[in-house]
């Protein structure tokens, strides 16, 4: 499968299962579009006569172009067949059992009450809670007990706000520090965190041991206290800005992103990521809302057509900032096309349920922090192990051949089947599609690549001269 | 006259060969946390690189 589209001045072909991209003149771009329905001497004809006329181009020369098309067809570059659906489920075959990543819900309480989240202020549609320093160690000595060979393991410290429960943050690194040397582990941390509770010792401590941390910051203020706010309804940005900049000023090169949320409110988000510029952050996430449907935050079939441009729009700025020396990164347009991932990680999803859990304060497991409260999906404990195998096996089989409508997709390989929790949300199936959410992914891996080629090309320029 | 230039990048199919240790990033843990994909990871295979 091929696709093509046009954007930011480039002719852009991606070949699917190769994961091959070509930048194409006019000429071939036609070429390619008719290339698997019609015949090479009509072709060529067809071709010859729309660009008659046009200085330099002869009929010899589209004659050419159809060859090198053919040749990229021949050496495996260009209407690659996929061939890897025998292949999928392998990954999570052999790694079947293993555990490497956990999110521990440290406190399902927080100090803002923000209408628009997923968690219903951090309770998950429970009770307040907070998790005892024995059950994150549990969940620890759970996480490496599970690991097997995996050197890596990744444990988020997520909420609700964390740092409602710092502390016992605190204690478990230092646990997982002094267990991990003994079992051959790296424990990559994270902090996902609102910003309010943010003081010295966390800038430190954070600073210290965090792989990454997750600020939450929705852009403009307006934007931002509009549904950020504390318990007496006052918006959080003034609070909270200059902590995370004194944070990410004393972070060094450590990973950080400011992560935004864009709404029905919002969705010019552009202006909310230059808002994050102008206050100095360069390493940029915004995610769509996910909301109850009918919630006044969702976005509207109208909003996203106007976040799609807003994207198209993001990778212009991202290109003129290169430009003038002042890049920035945006979570979803990092793409590494010489090193990204293999064939095995592009059809397996994205772990959860399987290599990935969440673990609520009181131990329980969950396929991921977007199933927590919703009780069918509870797949056991941090002391028993998981004892759910049928929901297990329902994540085990979630690879991209699953989803039906992943079969006609040109951006399958690079989205992987897509958000379970998403995909059960919407069609009350962990193997559906969320389609909105599919329409903007599309747009996102557009943008990203043509920020790619265009970087690509003008090194290639660069060096030349 | 070069029509097409292609851009460098990791063959899928070669990828099958080497690729499936399993040790890089789970997909949104540790980032966005509410949208899943995949081609913003980085591979961590250190044998296959």
């Amino acid at each position: 499968m091929v696709h093509q589209y046009q954007l930011g001045g480039y002719n852009l072909v991606l070949d699917t299962c190769s994961g091959a991209i070509h930048a194409v003149d006019e000429i071939a771009y036609d070429i390619i579009s008719l290339f698997e329905t019609t015949e090479r001497e009509e072709l060529v004809q067809k071709i010859s006569e729309k660009y008659d006329g046009t200085a330099g181009i002869s009929r010899e020369e589209v004659e050419e172009c159809y060859d090198q098309v053919v040749s990229l067809r021949d050496s495996g570059r260009l209407f690659t067949p996929d061939t890897f659906e025998e292949i999928a489920g392998n990954l999570k075959e052999k790694t079947a059992g293993i555990i490497k990543a956990l999110c521990l819900h440290v406190a399902h309480t927080c100090n803002l009450t923000c209408s628009y989240c997923f968690a219903s202020q951090g309770k998950y549609h429970g009770e307040r809670a907070i998790m005892s320093y024995e059950t994150g160690k549990q969940a620890l000595d759970f996480l490496v007990a599970n690991s097997g060979t995996r050197r890596n393991l990744e444990v988020d410290f997520f909420g609700g706000e964390p740092l409602m429960n710092f502390e016992v943050v605190k204690q478990l690194v230092a646990y997982a520090r002094s267990i991990e040397k003994q079992h051959g582990k790296n424990f990559r941390f994270t902090l996902t965190t609102n910003g309010m509770l943010i003081d010295d010792d966390v800038i430190d401590f954070s600073n210290r041991e965090m792989s990454n941390v997750v600020l939450s910051l929705d852009g403009r203020k307006e934007i931002h206290d509009r549904y950020r706010v504390d318990y007496a309804g006052n918006g959080s940005w003034e609070r909270i800005v200059p902590k995370f900049q004194r944070l990410v000023a004393a972070r060094g090169n450590k990973g950080y992103y400011m992560r935004g949320t864009f709404t029905h409110a919002n969705p010019d988000f552009l202006k909310d990521i230059e808002q994050m510029l102008e206050l100095g952050f360069t390493e940029l996430s915004m995610e769509p809302v996910v909301c109850e449907p009918g919630d006044s935050s969702e976005l509207t079939k109208e909003d996203l057509e106007i976040v799609k441009k807003q994207h198209e729009k993001l990778a212009e700025l991202m290109l003129e900032r290169d430009r003038e020396g002042k890049p920035f990164t945006f979570y979803h347009y990092m793409i590494d096309l010489t090193g990204g991932p293999c064939i095995y990680k592009r059809i397996s999803g994205c772990g959860s349920g399987t290599e990935y859990m969440a673990v609520t304060p009181w131990g329980d497991l969950y396929p991921c922090h977007q199933f927590v409260g919703e009780e069918n999906f509870k797949l056991g404990d941090i002391w028993s192990g998981v004892m759910n195998h049928d929901v297990q096996q329902e994540f085990s089989e979630c690879n991209v051949y699953a989803h039906e409508e992943c079969g006609d997709c040109w951006a399958r390989l690079y989205c992987s089947g897509g958000c379970a929790a998403n995909a059960y949300h919407s069609t009350g199936s962990v193997k559906g599609v969320y389609k909105n959410g599919c329409e903007l992914f599309r747009k996102r891996m557009e943008c990203a690549i043509m920020v790619a080629v265009a970087r690509n090309l003008a090194e290639k320029k660069n060096a030349a001269e | 006259m070069k029509h097409i230039e292609t851009i460098e990048t990791l063959d899928l199919c070669e990828s099958a060969k080497t690729g499936g240790c399993g040790e890089c990033q789970t997909s949104c843990q540790s980032a966005c946390k509410t949208s899943c994909g995949i081609a913003n990871q980085t591979c961590e295979n250190t044998e296959a690189n």
